[in-house]
């Protein structure tokens, strides 16, 4: 035993091979250390839950600690079935799209003016990123302030140019559009710094050329940028719709769902069953279907993605 | 995704570049579309300003004025610093900030150790097991947050952590994006100047230390920003892993504010101007390193 460890530890002499050997030990021994508590926190944190949720939603666990006893799908089969389920899902979608469509149109307007050369653009970054840094109870409490119907902001510069006031946040048909109005706000400005270093990355000679063949400024966005920026576009609209999804605080503490639950998520969905309705199962059920979507629009984008780029 | 994750340091450097004015012949004519454009970005810009003013302005207010109809700009009775005074004096603001604080550094220097640690092995490191733990990690990119709730709820029940400061950290400090971006970073690093540290017998913790660390300080910052900006802003877990109103983060606890102050207008718009006071410092202070993170680091967002 000794005299293996001898040779091995004792460098300079020892045939090629043999260091070869030790040093694979020793990039194993330190590659697991190094990776250690990374691994103990990833395994307790996020593996072991995700399983233990899938585990959950098969059994009727609730937070009064009756009934664990394992239900098969049943969980799956009431969530199918269950009208509300739907409906929260409904409105997760429907925010999605009318959240991504303008977070991704306003943030490429706002980059391709700033980008013509615009004086001052650290002051336009400071102003349209701002609120990105703020946290959602902050954003959430100065939109009902502004979307207040007596006393808010908006209704009030409305009725200045002969608007009549709007029931922004208590009228089932307004009330989505006022989240996506305050989400517009609060973090447009990380998707149009994307696009702004993106463009800034395009080489000038394009443009140059361009210039040489009389293109004007329009033809150049729509020949040269636009085209230049595919690769970002697909990138923000992936991590957008990704976001999207998982849509909960502003609507949380600013509808808290209402009116009448159009504007309910299917995070706050899950967050409802669990936490208000104490059915852990059931509510891990959900959780997994709505990891489902996720995962299934992920495969879409990425395949989508494949295909342009091959 | 590949398009921000690569080349880190030369792309942000460029566009860095280009605000102060080398780059474009463009911008130095003074044309009528640019004047356009500038007075279309600037109103944008200050419709952007709008809700920060509009609640300063009403957390100056007294909470009669603030509440009158209809609105006025400027109050007949003036301004007054009322309401942040209630706010500081009776509201817990001040022990809020402190556990916001208090999290978020801690969340953010172990996110930083064990992720830059993982990193370096998943980059440089040839070890039995590597390509499939740096699948398993990409592929946890895909988890969203939420699925996790229910479980960790749980979990955190059994382990007797909720309304602890543990139970508030601990399942924020891992974030796969992180280590993937660092991974890019040291990918980077020319592996000459660790091998020759190699042949001198220095071992792998040293070169980590005393090679590779440094040769890292601008993406470390810029991870290290980015995690305590999510984990200062984060309202999902907090609120659901603290029912005490002493344990409660400043984001979780301005939600108890609203119902709790009910309409007083002023009160609510002072605490959310508190409460947006200090990223809004960190944020004119380490600027730059913000906004190159974001191009390099585009992920952080999700």
């Amino acid at each position: 035993m000794s005299t293996t460890i001898e040779t091995r530890h004792g460098s300079a002499p020892a045939p090629p091979e043999n260091r070869h050997e030790s040093r694979k030990r020793r990039d194993r021994i330190h590659g697991w250390s190094f990776m250690a508590p990374f691994l103990v926190f990833f395994g307790l944190f996020l593996i072991w839950p995700l399983i233990y949720g899938m585990v959950m939603s098969f059994t009727g666990k609730s937070l009064t600690g009756a009934n664990s006893s394992f239900l098969g799908l049943a969980n799956y089969a009431e969530a199918l079935g269950d009208t509300d389920m739907w409906h929260s899902l409904g409105n997760t979608l429907y925010f999605t799209v009318i959240s991504t469509i303008p977070l991704v149109l306003v943030a490429l307007a706002m980059a391709a003016l700033v980008n013509m050369g615009l004086p001052a653009q650290w002051l336009w970054r400071l102003s349209f990123f701002a609120p990105f840094l703020l946290a959602s109870t902050v954003v959430s409490l100065f939109f009902v302030w502004m979307f207040n119907p007596q006393l808010g902001l908006i209704n009030f510069v409305l009725g200045k140019v002969g608007i009549a006031p709007v029931d922004w946040l208590n009228n089932p048909d307004v009330a989505m559009w006022s989240i996506v109005i305050a989400t517009l706000w609060w973090t447009v400005g990380f998707n149009f710094l994307l696009y702004l270093a993106a463009m800034q990355n395009i080489p000038e000679a394009h443009y140059e050329a361009a210039q040489l063949d009389g293109a004007g400024g329009w033809r150049q966005f729509f020949s040269i940028t636009l085209p230049q920026l595919n690769q970002t576009t697909i990138m923000i609209v992936i991590l957008q719709v990704l976001a999207s999804l998982k849509i909960f605080d502003q609507v949380y503490q600013m509808t808290g769902g209402g009116p009448g639950g159009s504007t309910r998520t299917i995070v706050q969905y899950i967050f409802e069953s669990g936490f208000t309705g104490y059915r852990l199962g059931y509510s891990a059920a959900i959780s997994y279907i709505f990891f489902g979507l996720i995962v299934f629009v992920s495969i879409a984008q990425f395949a989508v993605t494949r295909k342009r780029s091959a | 995704m590949a398009t921000t994750l690569t080349a880190p340091g030369r792309q942000s450097r460029r566009s860095d570049v280009a605000p102060e004015g080398k780059r474009s012949k463009r911008r130095k004519r003074l044309s009528p579309a640019l004047i356009i454009a500038t007075v279309i970005v600037a109103v944008l810009a200050l419709t952007w300003l709008v809700p920060f003013a509009w609640a300063t302005i009403t957390a100056l207010k007294s909470e009669t004025e603030a509440a009158a109809a209809p609105i006025s700009l400027v109050p007949k009775s003036g301004f007054t610093l009322d309401a942040f005074v209630k706010v500081l004096q009776q509201g817990n603001i001040p022990a809020w900030t402190w556990n916001s604080l208090f999290t978020s550094a801690v969340v953010t220097a172990v996110t930083l150790v064990i992720s830059a640690l993982a990193a370096y092995a998943l980059s440089r490191i040839d070890f039995k097991g590597r390509k499939v733990l740096m699948t398993v990690i990409v592929a946890s990119l895909i988890v969203p947050p939420p699925v996790l709730i229910i479980p960790l709820f749980y979990q955190m029940v059994s382990f007797h952590m909720i309304d602890t400061y543990w139970g508030i950290i601990l399942p924020q400090v891992i974030a796969p994006a992180m280590v993937f971006v660092l991974k890019k970073f040291f990918d980077q690093i020319p592996r000459e100047l660790e091998d020759a540290a190699l042949v001198d017998g220095a071992g792998r913790i040293r070169i980590f230390v005393q090679v590779v660390l440094p040769l890292s300080r601008p993406i470390l910052a810029a991870v290290a920003i980015f995690v305590f900006i999510g984990a200062w802003n984060n309202f999902l877990w907090p609120f659901i892993v603290t029912n005490d109103s002493a344990m409660l983060t400043l984001p979780v606890g301005l939600q108890t504010i609203k119902s709790a102050y009910g309409i007083q207008y002023a009160q609510n718009m002072a605490s959310a101007l508190l409460a947006a006071l200090p990223l809004i410092l960190v944020f004119l202070f380490f600027q730059r390193q913000i906004i190159k993170g974001i191009s390099t680091t585009g992920l952080a967002g999700t």
